[in-house]
């Protein structure tokens, strides 16, 4: 079978590609459309590295197929800040050191956005278990955990300020 | 010494350091756009792959690559023959990174292929056709030392030493009890011995004496990122790499020897690195890069799958391990004696000899032996992990002395407390320590809230510490000034762990300026002299040190500028905050000249300003750790749950506390991992049966509690700053902490790592059966 030409939505903007069925999102992500802050760690599901959400869900971009993805919503990790402004997650992160080598931070970022847009207030033990697709081998997940929590808390914080 | 040697005063107040600013290479982390060794792209770029052996151990007889060659879309296919041995290089690296007459391990690397993508390249391994003699083959480290095991290398050749009869067993033949004369071919590629004193006397004059045998499995340092690389080599025969490594010179400089290249005509830029923990020290892919590109005529880009990282990468030794502790009532240590056996995989240098050294280093000993074996196996060469050696010998180790605390009834860190190494202690493995911090992380611990904590049932609290040596080592580092004061900070040392941040601070806090006035890279290797591999826990204290020392330079180029301006003599000149100011009311009246305003007039008095500092670095102090853990033993399962992990450690000096927490924090979960899950698995056909994170599980995030840190400083008298590496130490308790808490929790001392559910379980089902007859 040849290659397929896809169109779909990329970080809000329109995205055409042309992929081999065999070949996965993150391979077209990565290898065809230069967005490489997704990352390959396993490359089957198992570390999280290359989490993206195809219309609101989280999911391993490893595990899914380029020809799938067609006619979706696609986030991934470059889509994140706006602008030069960073998502709250993105900015605690940094405050907390909350990355040694990096590799699996846009994985954790994707995935911990998704736990607070279901979640806002999450327990530690929500947070460790929802993260527990993630592999990270530098931080011992302290500072992660940490940072996660305390943006849920300042997001909180400010919803009740613009509510108010 | 020399007459303008000035002893070595530490500040003992610091502006800049010891505060926690973002990283300078934070931003683009949490972006997406650093790049790691997978993210470049060069044009015209072909995808290479490689053949792997699934044979433990085969004669290669042939290798037909004549069906891959022709299809089409593939540009270049490589074996041994196209990397021919050259004048001087490491037989041993070469015959790794593609196997010569025999493949040595399962995922041995056979041949190559360069094709136009990963399909075709994908299809051409495929169509080589290796005819393979296999061979009998061994994996286990007590097996391979067995006079009648398969040998993995004719020219290794060993004499039976008596001590082996004194270990396990399993070296002797089922029937005779003694051992084969004189030298014969082995697997036994290293003998080590260390210690002082007399052990017999010693253990004479013991009122109880612990001894057990040890066993761990072989762990994989877990990196996230897999090895990659980006090579291009020129028709005019320069060449550039690109790639994740801990130490670019070295790729360099090994990958110009291995294919005999001039040094001068292979440029390496190191990428981010996404986790190395020593496994990223040596070559795997990179020489074979060079030479599909080389024959390709193309650049070529080799990305390993997980599966290749974990057969075919450096994990760590598996360990077989006997260690004796005898101790008066009071606890005294009277004498120590270890033997250690580490598997190397199928090449000489496992970390025996270093784990040898670290075994007993906690303690004060008038009488210590410490014997280390290094043994080839049928399984991928090991490399360097955190602390290389040190976290089996604990394991064992500080299983022995929580035996004797609960002997003696005696708390299992006044025990430590009692033997603890101090300024003075002549170590167990040479020299005398200077000031160090092992008596102060037991008092911290001590004192510590988790230590306090009343436990429930099936709980048990581990207690361990840990030491590591650390290292300085070849550093070469330059600090140059910009037009607008601001400054480049150019290392060798890639940052494995946030020690770009850690540079900043320590530039900043020596030229009295802010921190986010200097951005520190890591530059290539066409940029500085030769860097040692960033590994030893030796960045923030030697790449450190050059910078300090850089930034000493700088301010003596600009208190010269501001003579010169001035019209007054250099020494009357002195830098403080900042700026450069006329030393004392002598001098003259002269307004401070801050750095941006020198900058500013470099070019009218004298041109660029830059300060450099190169030294092949000494003085590393090492760094000793205390390590708490409670844990829970489910009985019905056998499962083990962390409840609280306590981290006490010295730091020397905590240059930026958050990163150094991150290293013992990361050190402990490791750790963690090695003790219940982490374990290479070989089957009978000597083939790895879970080469993957699914079934080689490292520690989630629901695993592992919040883990706690204190950092001690005591400082370390052969930095400026008092610096001690600390990235190593981290890991060397946790294997025995959590092993005595586990044992502590099930009433039965665990031997065998990892301590998994179904070994939990079984231990139980023991204790049970022994306490019903």
């Amino acid at each position: 079978m040849g290659a397929v030409h896809i169109s779909t939505t990329i970080n809000g903007d329109t995205v055409e590609y042309i992929c081999r069925p065999d070949e996965s999102l993150l391979d077209v992500l990565r290898d065809r459309l230069g967005m490489t802050g997704s990352k390959e760690g396993c490359g089957t599901g198992d570390c999280g590295a290359c989490s993206v959400t195809i219309d609101g869900r989280l999911v391993c971009s490893c595990l899914v197929l380029g020809a799938e993805a067609g006619g979706h919503e696609i986030e991934t990790i470059e889509g994140m800040a706006d602008g030069d402004k960073l998502h709250p997650l993105q900015q605690s992160f940094l405050e907390h050191a909350a990355l040694q080598c990096g590799i699996c931070t846009p994985g954790f970022l994707i995935a911990a956005r998704s736990l607070l847009e279901r979640n806002p207030d999450p327990t530690e033990t929500e947070v460790r278990y929802w993260l527990a697709g993630n592999l990270c081998r530098c931080t011992g997940y302290d500072k992660i955990v940490r940072a996660v929590m305390d943006t849920a808390k300042d997001m909180k914080k400010k919803g009740r300020r613009n509510a108010a | 010494m020399p007459l303008d040697t000035k002893p070595n005063v530490i500040p003992t107040t610091f502006k800049t350091v010891g505060t926690r600013p973002v990283r300078p290479d934070g931003v683009d982390k949490v972006t997406g756009r650093a790049r790691f060794g997978a993210d470049m792209q060069a044009p015209g770029m072909l995808v290479g792959r490689v053949l792997r052996s699934p044979h433990a151990h085969a004669r290669i007889v042939k290798i037909d690559t004549s069906k891959a060659e022709a299809l089409p879309g593939v540009k270049a296919v490589i074996t041994s023959k196209d990397m021919p041995a050259q004048e001087g290089c490491d037989m041993d690296v070469l015959t790794n990174v593609m196997a010569r007459d025999k493949a040595l391990y399962d995922g041995h690397a056979v041949a190559a292929v360069a094709a136009v993508d990963a399909a075709v390249a994908r299809k051409a391994l495929k169509l080589i056709k290796v005819d393979y003699k296999v061979l009998p083959h061994v994996t286990d480290v007590d097996e391979a030392m067995k006079p009648d095991a398969p040998i993995l290398h004719a020219h290794i050749e060993h004499e039976y030493q008596q001590d082996l009869l004194e270990t396990a067993g399993h070296v002797k033949g089922k029937k005779e009890r003694t051992l084969p004369k004189g030298k014969r071919p082995s697997n036994i590629a290293g003998r080590y011995e260390f210690g002082h004193g007399d052990i017999k006397k010693g253990f004479a004059e013991a009122d109880v004496i612990v001894e057990h045998e040890f066993t761990t499995e072989a762990t994989h340092q877990g990196y996230i990122e897999p090895h990659a690389c980006l090579a291009s080599v020129s028709s005019d025969g320069w060449a550039e790499m690109w790639v994740c490594t801990q130490g670019h010179f070295m790729v360099r400089d090994v990958c110009a020897k291995l294919l005999g290249l001039d040094v001068s005509r292979l440029r390496v830029t190191a990428s981010e690195i996404g986790g190395g923990f020593g496994g990223k020290t040596t070559v795997f892919i990179e020489p074979v890069a060079l030479a599909l590109s080389r024959k390709a005529g193309k650049p070529v880009k080799i990305v390993m799958s997980r599966e290749e990282v974990f057969r075919a990468t450096g994990p760590t030794s598996s360990a077989s391990m006997k260690v004796k502790i005898g101790a008066k009532r009071d606890g005294t240590f009277t004498a120590a004696d270890a033997i250690l056996k580490f598997q190397g995989g199928a090449f000489p240098g496992s970390p025996v000899e270093m784990g040898a050294m670290c075994a007993f280093a906690c303690y004060d000993l008038r009488n210590v032996r410490i014997i280390g074996y290094d043994v080839v196996t049928n399984r991928p060469k090991q490399a360097a992990y955190r602390a290389p050696g040190a976290p089996m010998a604990a394991f064992a180790v500080e299983a022995c002395v929580g035996e004797l605390s609960e002997k003696l009834k005696m708390d299992a860190i006044d025990i430590r407390l009692k033997n603890a190494a101090k300024e003075g202690t002549v170590s167990s493995y040479g020299p005398t320590f200077g000031p160090v911090g092992l008596v102060e992380t037991l008092q911290a611990a001590k004192a510590h809230k988790n230590y306090k904590v009343k436990l429930g049932p099936n709980q048990g609290r581990g207690v361990a510490s840990g030491f590591w040596f650390n290292f300085g080592g070849q550093t070469c580092t330059t600090l140059n000034l910009n037009s607008d004061g601001t400054l480049g900070l150019a290392v060798g040392t890639p940052d494995i762990g946030g020690s770009r941040a850690s540079m900043c601070l320590m530039a900043a806090e020596e030229l009295g300026i802010a921190y986010d006035d200097v951005r520190t890279i890591v530059a290539d290797t066409g940029s500085l002299g030769y860097n040692d591999i960033s590994e030893g826990s030796r960045v923030t204290f030697s790449s450190g040190l050059a910078t300090i020392n850089a930034a000493r330079d700088c301010k003596k180029k600009l208190c010269q500028r501001a003579a010169m301006i001035w019209g007054i003599p250099e020494e009357a000149v002195e830098w403080k905050d900042g700026h450069a100011r006329p030393a004392g009311a002598n001098a003259g009246n002269f307004e401070p000249l801050s750095i941006k305003e020198l900058a500013a007039k470099a070019s009218g008095t004298g041109g660029p300003i830059a300060g450099h500092f190169e030294v092949n670095a000494d003085g590393a102090g090492p760094s000793f750790a205390t390590h708490v853990v409670d844990v829970e033993v489910d009985p019905e399962t056998g499962a083990m749950k962390v409840l609280r992990y306590l981290v006490v450690q010295d730091a020397g000096k905590a240059i930026h506390p958050d990163y150094v927490e991150g290293q013992f924090q990361g050190g402990a979960v490791q750790g963690i991992g090695w003790v219940l899950n982490e374990e290479y698995i070989y089957g009978a056909d000597g083939r790895l049966q879970n080469p993957g994170f699914l079934d080689y599980r490292i520690p989630v995030c629901s695993d592992v509690p919040m883990i706690d840190t204190v950092i001690v400083e005591v400082p370390n008298p052969g930095h400026p700053y008092g610096v001690r590496g600390v990235g190593e130490t981290s890991i060397v308790p946790p294997l025995a902490a959590v092993a005595n808490a586990v044992s502590a929790a099930m009433g039965v001392r665990a031997t065998t790592l990892p301590m998994s559910p179904p070994k939990v379980l079984a231990a139980l089902e023991n204790k049970m059966r022994k306490a019903a007859d």
